[in-house]
C-alpha cells in the first residue's frame, strides 16, 4: 500500500467509512475447484434492481475500493449493466475472475469501462495441474487466453494462485508466465474453510516443509532474512492494534445481500435486503463487536512471542471458534516462518482431536440470511 | 484578454469523496491522487461547461479569502497537473458530455 493510500485509509478508520467493499455477485461457476468454499448453488441471488440499489448505497457511504467477485462474476448475464453502473458511481474497481468467459468483445469492454485490475486465477503453468484444480478441462487455455486479451487492451491483470498440496512447487512457474504476459502475481498461502464450518478442504494445504520454502523465497517475500527473523513480542503499540481492515473500512456482501466484516469472515452482520448497507455498517452489534477488538483483548495472541509480526486472520479465528482466539493457520505460518512454535500450536500437537474439525464451529444465520425473493 | 478555459473530469477515473478531501485515482497509472477542500470544489465543478475563471470565482473566491488573480493563478497550474495525469481534460471550447457522475450516487 502506498504512503497516500495507508493515509488515506488511516482516515477512513477516523471518519467511520467503509473505504473497501468486496461484493460477489454470484456463488454459482463454470468451474468446480477443488479448495473452493463456497456452495455454488443459487439460493435467491440479489436481482439486478437490488444489486444497483445496493451499489448507490455503498458510493453514498464512501466505498471507493470495489471487488466484484464470485463464484464466477461472468455467469451473471447483467454482470456489464452492474459494472457500467459501478463505474458511473466512479468506483475503483477490481474485478476477480477465472476468465473463461472473457473473450475479445468482454475484454474490450472491461477496458472501456476502465476497471483498474482484473484477478484471474491461475494455480498452475501445467495445464495438467491447473485443469485437475479446477476440474475444467482446458481451463488453463481458456484463462491465458483472457489474460493476453486483457494485456493486448492494457488492461493491468494479476495472476492470483492458491497454495496447495497439488500446486506445491508450481508457484515460480506461475510468477514466471505472468512475467511473460506482463501481469502481477499473488499467492495465497491460505485454504480458506468452507462458509458453513467445514474444515475438510483444510486437507490440502502443503506441509510444514513446502511452507518453509515459500516463506525463504526472496522473489515472493523480499528480504527472507527480516521475513523470517525470530518474533520480539508484541510491544505496547501493537497491543492497541487493531487486528485488520475487516469491519475498520472494509466489509463483505455476499449475493443474497448477507453483510459480513470480510469474504473471510462469515459473521452474519446484517442483510441489505431488509436494512441500508449504511445502516448495518454504523449499527451492526456484530460489526460494533468486530471493531471493539485490540491484540490486548486475545487472551492467547497478546502473550504470544509472535503476537507483533503474526498475519493473524481473525476470520479464520472466528472458523475455529473464537474471533477472539488464535488462527491455527497463522499459528502454523508464523511457525514455518521462523520456526518457533506458539503456544496454541505446541498445545495443538499435543492433544488429539476429539471432534472432527468441521464441527468445531456452528456459522448462525441472521433470519433473512438465505432470502429468496 | 485571455480565452475561456473548459475543464472536465475524466471518465477515466474512480473518485470519493472522504471526509473534506477527495481521492482520485487514475484508472491508466493507478495512481492516487487526493484533492485537499478548495481543489475539491474546483473538481466537482468541473463540468466541462463553466469557464475555469467562473468556477475560481463562483466557488472559491467566493467562500475562501483569497484574491482572484492568485487564485486564477493556482486553479491553472492545478488544473494542468491533473490534466497531465489524464485525469482532468482542458479544451478552450465547452467539453461535450465528457464525463461519468461526479461520485455522487442518483
Ligand atoms: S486478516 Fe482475515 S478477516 Fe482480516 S482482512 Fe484479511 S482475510 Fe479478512
Ligand atoms: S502465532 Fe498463533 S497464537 Fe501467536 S499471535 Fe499468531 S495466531 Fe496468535
Amino acid at each position: 500500500m502506498s504512503a497516500l493510500a495507508a493515509e488515506m485509509a488511516a482516515r477512513a478508520l477516523q471518519l467511520g467509512i467503509p473505504l473497501s467493499a468486496q461484493l460477489d455477485l454470484t456463488y454459482r461457476c463454470n468451474e468446480r475447484c477443488v479448495h473452493c468454499y463456497l456452495d455454488h448453488r443459487d439460493h435467491g441471488e440479489m436481482a439486478t434492481a437490488e444489486i444497483l440499489d445496493l451499489l448507490d448505497q455503498m458510493a453514498a457511504a464512501g466505498v471507493f475500493y470495489l471487488t466484484l467477485s464470485g463464484g464466477e462474476i461472468l455467469m451473471r448475464k447483467d454482470f456489464f449493466e452492474i459494472l457500467e453502473h459501478a463505474r458511473a458511481l466512479t468506483f475503483c474497481i477490481k474485478l476477480k475472475t477465472n476468465g473463461v468467459l472473457i473473450r475479445a468483445p468482454q475484454a474490450g469492454r472491461i477496458r472501456a469501462l476502465g476497471v483498474e485490475s482484473v484477478q484471474i486465477s491461475i494455480y498452475s503453468h501445467r495445464p495438467e495441474t491447473h485443469d485437475a484444480i479446477t476440474k475444467m478441462p482446458g481451463s488453463l487455455r481458456q484463462s491465458i487466453r483472457a489474460a493476453r486479451l486483457l494485456r493486448e487492451r492494457g488492461v493491468r491483470v494479476i495472476f492470483a494462485s492458491v497454495l496447495m498440496r497439488q500446486n506445491a512447487r508450481d508457484y515460480s512457474g506461475v510468477k514466471a508466465l505472468a512475467a511473460e504476459l506482463g501481469a502481477q502475481f499473488i499467492l495465497d498461502p491460505t485454504i480458506t474453510p468452507m462458509m458453513d464450518g467445514d474444515r475438510s478442504i483444510l486437507e490440502l494445504n502443503v506441509d510444514e516443509e513446502a511452507l518453509r520454502e515459500v516463506f525463504r523465497n526472496e522473489g515472493l517475500v523480499g528480504n527472507a532474512e527480516e521475513f523470517c527473523a525470530p518474533p520480539q513480542g508484541p510491544d505496547a503499540d501493537a497491543l492497541d492494534c487493531l487486528p485488520c481492515s475487516a469491519g475498520h473500512t472494509a466489509c463483505y456482501v455476499s449475493p443474497y445481500g448477507d453483510v459480513y466484516p470480510c469474504v473471510q469472515f462469515p459473521l452474519p452482520s446484517g442483510n441489505v435486503r431488509c436494512t441500508k448497507f449504511a445502516e448495518i455498517w454504523r449499527h451492526s452489534p456484530q460489526l460494533n463487536d468486530v471493531r471493539s477488538i485490540t491484540l490486548r483483548d486475545m487472551p492467547s495472541c497478546s502473550l504470544c512471542a509472535h503476537g507483533g509480526t503474526c498475519t493473524r486472520c481473525p476470520g479464520l479465528a472466528y472458523l475455529e471458534g473464537n474471533m477472539r482466539g488464535p488462527s491455527s493457520q497463522d499459528c502454523e505460518k508464523s511457525f514455518a516462518r521462523t520456526g518457533i512454535a506458539s503456544e496454541n500450536l505446541l498445545a495443538k500437537k499435543a492433544a488429539p482431536q476429539l471432534r472432527p474439525p468441521s464441527q468445531l464451529i456452528q456459522i448462525q444465520s441472521l433470519p433473512q440470511a438465505v432470502n429468496s425473493e | 484578454m485571455k480565452n475561456a478555459r473548459y475543464v472536465a473530469r475524466s471518465a477515466a477515473i474512480a473518485s470519493r469523496a472522504l471526509g473534506e478531501e477527495t481521492m482520485v485515482m487514475s484508472a491508466a497509472s493507478s495512481t492516487l491522487f487526493t484533492l485537499d477542500e478548495i481543489a475539491t470544489l474546483l473538481w466537482q465543478s468541473a463540468d466541462g461547461v463553466t469557464p475555469l475563471d467562473e468556477i475560481v470565482r463562483d466557488k472559491i473566491c467566493a467562500r475562501f479569502d483569497i484574491s482572484p488573480d492568485v487564485a486564477l493563478r493556482d486553479a491553472e497550474d492545478f488544473v494542468e497537473q491533473l490534466a497531465a495525469h489524464g485525469i482532468l481534460l482542458i479544451s478552450d471550447q465547452p467539453i461535450a458530455s465528457p464525463v461519468l457522475a461526479s461520485g455522487e450516487p442518483r
